[in-house]
């Protein structure tokens, strides 16, 4: 069962590239996703039995991050095609400079998008760290195709950065890694199996100096990945040039799994008793990458990239709940579902908002909530959402990370974070709101009906951000203590 | 058979001057290919006694695939891109050089530092790993054009590789086989991607792709 949550999408890229039709291609990539989603959905009740000696095995963390990755893919999916249908039908002028440009193939684009699917599930269930590895290499060789479907000079830099940047740090991560076996080897010398589970099991006898740098060029390697910052230099050229369908996966999924890599570092650091060490390095950064948010968001002009900033900001966040350990971590594995959602959505409106003012400036943005009554108010409830408003999702994971921090007696990590969460909702409340409101400009009158999937998509993810705020499924609850317990 | 590994190893410190030092992007192609085949006669040098296929076909097939798939690839990435020089780094090739002999000290001392147990075979091992892993950095960081900045990726990828043969690393020949994979499919992409900036900026630097930055306001 493990095997074909792979190999469904997979091999439905593979054909997804050779067909013709965009009518069936576009069945085959809605089909597909819901297939998926309800293979994940299914796992919840039926324990899937371990493939590959153990090697894809799912356990609370993994499950967790692949069902939301494939809810997530549902959600854009459904949009997408919507998105592509709409694309078929305009000439494209690029937004900014006015010249024409085209479209990569949307079979190309569909069959990566199955192929980003893949690779992402994979690395939710591999419990092979090596394995892990390859996987995460794969979600970016997958994706970089996304960033440059339309074929412009700076979706290509975008691209190209992402694609640098990342298999850089990625091939640190790979150096983490062969350092962790050599941490992991047995006094006899002989090496352990590069399992999870293996690797907990013994932890007692980690040879600390190597684990260490070890945890430190996993941490780089898959930061950079995650986009913790100072690391995070591709991620808001990449999410503003990405087509917003694709932004929205690269930020509510992608993030996700990069961060899953750190967590299989976390959970040895943790079996190890190395935890003081690893703590301390999560919590640096994640204060870092929050502080660099707040000040790049501060002044942001670009509503796109403001968003990408966001996500710098809740990925400091999810670091600084695991280095805080105890409640927060429960805090931070509940922070990822939220945020993910949550930004997500927001993406996605943002895509509507994009394709009706034709501008990524959110000074020449007005009047949305006149212009486009449901995305209008999305954005509204997104930008709450995200800045930690009661009462959506992410207030109570951020708020249970806080209130962990002043327990643990975590003082200056408590103000300096609730400090920057201020900075922040302050930075991002001005311009958002200003689009929201006021009356539209004129260029935006002619307004061709658009596809109901582009506003009820977002829509339904607002709702579940909001539900999220209120009641958390007992069942969910449960599988969020099973994956932080491991994390310490 | 020691001999056999520390000449290896020595070479494999010669092309990472080579690639330091040299502008014409054929030379640097060249020294990439020849560290993808150095690196499979070590790992295959490393076992001996106990040779296996599996222990024969894996490093061969790497050191096909590094020393003559890619270097083709990127041969012809270089021919599209119609350049033949890396002109004007960002650090003169002077400076690279003293870069490199700063490098290659830091790898020895950290050779020296980092306490491997069961040692291994040769001393020089570890500290060409690391050397050649830092050269490729420093190749990405003062180097504009596209090309040479994966020239510099395989680089550093080829410096972790022949770490894992340092700490003679067994990794199952599945996950070997992806990590390869991995490094083919991504040089592939970003051959494409170099061809797709040829086109549309009429050259291959990569500074000149500043359109996208954020600066504190």
């Amino acid at each position: 069962m493990i095997v074909l949550l792979i190999v469904i999408p997979a091999s439905a890229g593979i054909v997804a590239f050779f067909v013709e039709s965009d009518r069936l291609r576009r069945i085959l990539l809605l089909s597909t996703a819901i297939v998926q989603t309800a293979l994940s959905l299914a796992t919840w009740m039926v324990s899937p039995a371990p493939a590959l000696t153990g090697w894809l095995a799912e356990d609370a963390l993994g499950r967790l991050i692949e069902t939301l990755t494939s809810i997530l893919f549902l959600a854009a999916c459904f949009y997408a095609v919507a998105y592509l249908r709409e694309e078929r039908r305009q000439t494209h002028s690029d937004f900014e400079e006015g010249f024409l440009f085209s479209n990569a193939r949307e079979a190309s684009f569909t069959a990566c998008l199955l192929f980003f699917l893949a690779a992402m599930t994979l690395v939710a269930v591999s419990q092979q760290l090596a394995l892990l590895w390859v996987a995460v290499e794969a979600t970016t060789l997958a994706s970089a195709p996304l960033i440059y479907f339309h074929r412009h000079h700076r979706s290509l830099e975008a691209a190209w950065k992402y694609l640098l940047i990342c298999s850089v740090g990625i091939a640190l991560a790979l150096l983490g890694i062969f350092f962790l076996v050599v941490a992991a080897s047995n006094p006899d010398g002989s090496s352990v199996p590069l399992m999870v589970q293996n690797l907990r099991s013994n932890a007692h006898h980690l040879n600390a100096p190597w684990f260490k740098a070890a945890f430190v060029l996993l941490l780089v390697g898959f930061g950079t990945k995650m986009g913790l910052a100072p690391f995070h230099t591709w991620l808001p050229d990449a999410h503003s040039e990405a087509p917003s369908v694709a932004s929205a996966l690269l930020s509510g999924a992608l993030l996700n799994c990069a961060f899953l890599g750190i967590l299989r570092a976390q959970e040895i650091s943790v079996a190890g008793g190395l935890a003081a060490f690893s703590d301390k390095l999560l919590l640096v950064f994640g204060l870092v990458s929050m502080g660099v948010a707040a000040a790049f968001i501060s002044g942001q002009t670009d509503y796109k990239r403001m968003l990408a900033y966001s996500s710098v900001e809740h990925m400091g966040i999810l670091a600084v709940g695991v280095g805080l350990g105890g409640a927060a971590v429960f805090g931070a594995v509940l922070h990822v579902i939220n945020h993910a959602l949550t930004k997500a959505m927001l993406f996605l409106v943002a895509g509507n908002l994009l394709a009706v003012y034709r501008t990524k400036n959110s000074a020449e943005v007005s009047g949305a909530l006149s212009v486009l009554p449901v995305s209008g108010v999305l954005w509204l409830v997104g930008l709450f959402a995200i800045t930690g408003s009661p009462p959506f999702g992410p207030f109570l994971s951020e708020f249970t990370i806080l209130k962990a921090a002043l327990d643990h007696g975590q003082i200056f990590v408590a103000i300096v974070y609730l400090t920057l969460l201020a900075v922040i909702m302050a930075a991002m409340a001005a311009p958002a709101l200003a689009m929201a409101q006021g009356t539209p400009g004129a260029h935006v009158a002619a307004l061709p009906a658009r596809a109901l999937a582009l506003s009820v998509v977002p829509a339904i993810l607002g709702i579940a951000v909001l539900v999220m705020g209120i009641y958390v499924p007992p069942v969910l609850t449960r599988a969020l203590r099973e994956a932080a317990h491991v994390l310490g | 058979m020691i001999q056999l590994i520390n000449s290896i190893l020595v070479l494999l410190v010669l092309t990472g001057f080579m690639l330091l030092s040299s502008s014409r992007l054929s030379a640097c192609i060249r020294a990439i290919a020849i560290q993808g085949v150095l690196l499979g006669v070590l790992a295959i040098s490393m076992q001996d006694g106990q040779l296996s296929a599996a222990g024969v076909l894996f490093p061969l097939s790497s050191a096909v695939v590094k020393g003559f798939v890619l270097p083709w690839l990127l041969f012809r990435a270089m021919r599209e891109a119609d350049t033949v020089r890396e002109i004007e780094p960002l650090i003169s090739y002077n400076l690279s050089i003293i870069a490199g002999a700063a490098a290659l000290g830091v790898s020895l001392w950290l050779g020296h530092r980092l306490q491997l147990s069961p040692q291994p075979r040769s001393s020089l091992l570890v500290p060409a790993a690391f050397f050649t892993s830092l050269v490729g950095m420093i190749v990405i960081a003062s180097r504009r054009k596209a090309l040479t900045q994966v020239l510099g990726y395989l680089a550093l990828e080829n410096g972790v590789y022949a770490f894992g043969s340092a700490v003679a690393l067994r990794l199952p020949i599945l996950v070997e086989l992806g990590i390869l994979l991995d490094v083919f499919v991504g040089v592939f992409v970003m051959g494409i991607a170099i061809f797709h900036i040829s086109r549309e900026f009429d050259h291959i630097d990569t500074d000149k792709l500043e359109a996208l930055a954020d600066r504190l306001s």
